[in-house]
């Protein structure tokens, strides 16, 4: 017998070529390119890092505030992951993401029930919503072949007109204000909300500094789920025959037919999950952080992070988890040089973009060069 | 015959090593081709003579060993730098750009611009004078989509000329071509290399090793075995040669028991992509306990009635019945639940999902049933062992079920799929050019395969372009003609020239 067994290749080799080692590179590249562009605008890299470095770690309320901030970046991460894997393009995490915050904020607010039943309902309710919004898309590829970026380009703008709509109505509308009311507080997954507030709570937690500190901030279970969340999508996709059937067609339409996947329900089933994803950091978001709905002038963003996010977690479903974080202290740590350094908010917002360009620039390098590997295994 | 110049090497290759991985698919390979020549790459699948070439055309970079083009030491990085020395490829999968012309196509890349636009004009002299030059009639102004693809291989080996190319590689040129197609190739290379141009033929057919080629390399599991002069060599010793034993090519069979009809195809009417009637009220029935070959002519509806058969095209009139059971217009999965398995004829787009590994392409119509899944989860351990398994009663190579397809050669690609399809069980499987791109030891396997399945009191539908294969594996040969049966014949009866007036519309009846 001859030595064709798998490829071993050298621990050496393995490392180079392994996709963390890129991505690790790009962001040491881009935080490379920050400093120098901080440099040229006449501030002291070092001294900012440190003040960004400070700022997310210096104290727990704003390892807190990072994981915040980095929660619902996960799941819409997951949610464009999703997709990809399945071989579509879900540009349309931005409005999956307001529908299930509104719907989040509807249940939250109109319909009493007990305390934890109160939570699963609004939870789910939100993830159904945007989950049927994102099938829309979904549909519409399936069955008039109309482009998944397109279709969920349009689907968000409707989302946001929507929701600014309803958030006007008298019946939702906060008076005088530009948002809803508050969801009520059985629809909170904020972390002891009421308690630290108490008699008893203010008095344990000033002999517990750190974990007051940390409660300070607006603490809750989102993050926790967004990781059962990552967990249950890794799973779905590697070990489930949905998750074989939805990766066939992505991988190769004809063949999954021929297998008898029913091509066209694959991507409408898709397009829901990732959209479901979307909408549960929206709903997330309204019961752990913003407990209302506002007046959208713009989108809000988090969808499309949710891309910048996917792509530098490899678009694994695991590596979202680290990528969000990431993201989510750059997002709360970076604007803190402004005040001591009296640097203009637009570096912080140049360190961010570069940071993702660099890490898009050697995806696109891989593309080109599994394009030309392509050419390679055609070779036959 | 010969218009070999022995004083010039054109392509040397010395020591060359190539490793994916710790696995080796070259291993210490030399090759000498002079100018004039047409040099044989011959090998089972898997043997390494597609990477042998690649490493040739720049596209992989060898482990070690060295390449003189024209005596004179190259490496060649890339796919330009052979361009430049004058090497020119034609992959077995083309690489056109479909909606272009055939002008457009084989100036890409290198068009002449007058100002800022291009000049068409000039292009389709270009294109018309080479392909004078060499007897490679086409149009230049038809679309890539709309030739076939006999044509669309005289494009690709016009752009490689267009670019210069004195050495031609040609990597299974004829595994895709009708047998008329493939005599015309024939004669193209003759023409090539009287006007000095150098030509690598890979294929697994020894009768085109015999009619084209000088010289003819044996590679066996990444070794070369020998170089043989073709014209002192018979086609069993090329064969033994290659596979390390014996090989059969006559396809032993028991006399046949004749069965219940099996699969009815009454009056069937299906239509081409173009809405044109390609199946166009086509009648048969098979037997259970039979090979019915279907013989034809390439683009007579063949295609069509497989996918309709398959349950992927839509039947506009007529009805099929598996069994005694209507199964017109059912999906893929019900036509399989109805014990119909397919083997289709394009591996690459519907056989395979080239990103999966091999385990998971073996269960592919299979993933959702036990035991590779249990209420929606999947038990990569039950898949695996059973990957494992059909690896080696099918003897696919490398033994290794979680690479992926796409990393297999051609000939190995088409073992998973027929593994999978025989494994099925089928009361009725439909062979779709079974054997395309594979070498003959796996050949004489797939035919085995077949003739136990009829043995089994099953019945098999094998439809191929290739006559012989028609011929020796078949109990009954039915001909289609513009999507209807024009005549059935016993298989003891047939010859290839009353088979090839019916195949051109002779009917069994006619002159
Ligand atoms: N990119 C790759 N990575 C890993 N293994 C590879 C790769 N390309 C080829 N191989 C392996 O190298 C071996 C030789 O492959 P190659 O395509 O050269 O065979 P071949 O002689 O052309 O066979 P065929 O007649 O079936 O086309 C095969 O076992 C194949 O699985
Ligand atoms: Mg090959």
């Amino acid at each position: 017998m001859e030595n064709n067994r798998g490829n071993k290749y050298s621990i050496r080799q393995r490392i180079l070529s392994s996709k963390l080692t890129f991505t690790i590179l790009s962001i040491i590249m881009g935080l490379l390119v920050g400093a120098i562009v901080l440099l040229i605008a006449g501030f002291n890299p070092v001294q900012a890092y440190r003040i960004m470095i400070d700022g997310v770690f210096s104290r727990t309320k704003y390892i807190s505030y990072a994981i915040i901030y980095a929660t619902p970046l996960i799941i819409t991460g997951l949610s464009v992951t999703f997709a990809f894997r399945t071989g579509l393009f879900n540009i349309g995490a931005e409005g999956q993401y307001i529908i299930g915050a509104l719907v989040a904020t509807l249940i939250g607010y109109f319909l009493e029930l007990p305390l934890v039943i109160h939570v699963i309902v609004v939870f789910l309710f939100a993830a159904i919503a945007a989950g049927l919004w994102g099938g829309i898309a979904g549909f519409l590829k399936a069955k008039f072949g109309v482009h998944e970026v397109i279709a969920t380009i349009m689907l968000n703008w409707i989302a946001l007109y929507l929701n600014n709509y309803l958030v006007m109505r008298p019946f939702l509308r906060r008076p005088e204000s530009e948002s809803s009311y508050d969801i009520l507080d059985s629809a909170s997954i904020t972390i002891l909300e009421k308690w630290k507030y108490s008699e008893t709570g203010r008095e344990w937690l000033s002999a517990h500094p750190y974990i007051k500190d940390f409660l300070s901030a607006p603490a809750n279970l989102g993050f926790i789920i967004a990781i059962l969340l990552a967990i249950l999508v890794w799973y779905i996709l590697n070990r489930t025959t949905l998750g074989y059937e939805l990766r066939a067609v992505g991988f190769n339409k004809d063949a999954a037919e021929y297998g008898g996947i029913k091509v066209e329900k694959s991507i409408i089933t898709s397009m829901m999950i990732a959209g479901a994803l979307a909408g549960s950091a929206g709903a997330l978001q309204v019961m752990g952080v913003t407990k209302n709905v506002i007046m959208l002038p713009v989108m809000e963003g988090y969808g499309f992070d949710g891309i910048a996010v996917a792509l530098i977690g490899g678009t694994t479903a695991i590596g979202n988890i680290f990528s969000g974080l990431l993201f989510g202290a750059l997002q709360y740590g970076g604007p803190k040089i402004q005040p001591p350094l009296g640097a203009p908010s637009e570096v912080v917002d140049i360190m961010i973009g570069t940071i993702v360009l660099f890490i898009a620039i050697p995806k696109l390098f891989k593309i080109i060069m599994n394009a030309r590997k392509r050419g390679e295994k055609n070779a036959k | 015959m010969s218009n070999i110049d022995f004083n010039h090497k054109v392509v040397e290759m010395k020591n060359i090593t190539k490793k994916f991985g710790d696995f080796t698919a070259n291993d210490n390979i030399n090759l000498t081709v002079h100018k004039g020549e047409v040099h044989a790459l011959l090998g089972e699948n898997g043997a390494g003579k597609t990477t042998l070439m690649n490493v040739l055309y720049g596209l992989y970079q060898p482990t070690s060993g060295e390449i003189y083009i024209r005596e004179e030491k190259t490496s060649i990085e890339d796919p330009n730098v052979a361009i430049k020395k004058g090497i020119g490829m034609v992959h077995q999968h083309f690489m056109l750009v479909q909606p272009f012309t055939v002008a457009e196509n084989i100036i890409l890349g290198m068009e002449t611009t007058r100002g800022i636009s291009l000049d068409m004009k000039k292009a389709v002299e270009d294109v018309k004078k080479l392909s004078d030059k060499y007897g490679l009639y086409v149009d230049p102004n038809a679309k890539i989509q709309d030739i076939s693809v006999g044509m669309q291989q005289r494009v690709e080996i016009l752009k490689a000329l267009y670019r210069g190319a004195e050495i031609l590689i040609l990597d299974e040129p004829t595994a895709v071509l009708t047998p008329q197609e493939i005599e015309d190739l024939i004669e193209i290379i003759r023409s090539l290399t009287e006007q000095g141009k150098t030509i690598i033929i890979i294929t697994h057919k020894l009768k085109e090793i015999k009619m084209t080629s000088n010289y003819c390399t044996i590679i066996r599991r990444g070794k070369r075995i020998d170089t043989v002069k073709v014209s002192e060599t018979s086609e069993d010793d090329l064969a033994s040669k290659m596979v390390g034993r014996e090989v059969n090519f006559k396809v032993v069979k028991k006399e046949r028991e004749k069965g219940n009809t099996s699969i009815k195809i009454d009056n069937l009417v299906v239509k081409d992509n173009r809405g044109i009637n390609a199946v166009d009220g086509l009648s048969l029935e098979i037997n259970s306990g039979e090979i019915l070959g279907l013989a034809g002519i390439d683009g007579n509806g063949q295609s069509e009635l497989i996918e309709a058969l398959n349950g992927l095209r839509y039947v506009d009139s007529g009805k099929i019945f598996m069994n005694g059971k209507d199964i017109t217009n059912k999906s893929p999965k019900e036509v399989l639940d109805n014990n119909v398995a397919v083997i289709p004829e394009d591996r690459q787009k519907r056989g395979l999902v080239l990103d999966f590994s091999m385990a998971e392409n073996m269960i592919l119509e299979n993933y959702h049933k036990e035991p590779f899944s249990k209420r929606g989860i999947l038990s990569y351990n039950n898949i695996e062992n059973f990957a494992k398994d059909l690896i080696k009663r099918f003897d696919v190579r490398p033994e290794n079920e979680k690479i992926k397809a796409k990393a297999l050669s051609g000939g190995n690609q088409q073992k998973v799929i027929i593994a999978r399809e025989v494994t099925n069980d089928p009361d009725l499987l439909i062979a779709s050019q079974p054997t395309r791109g594979l070498d003959v030891g796996a050949i004489e396997y797939v035919h085995n395969a077949l003739v136990e399945q009829r043995d089994k009191g099953k019945a098999v539908f094998l439809v191929s372009l290739e006559l012989d294969e028609i011929m020796n594996v078949s109990d009954r040969i039915a001909v289609i003609y513009e999507g209807k049966i024009v005549g059935i014949i016993d298989a003891k009866d047939a010859d290839e020239k009353t088979l090839g007036l019916m195949m051109a519309g002779g009917g069994k009846d006619g002159e």
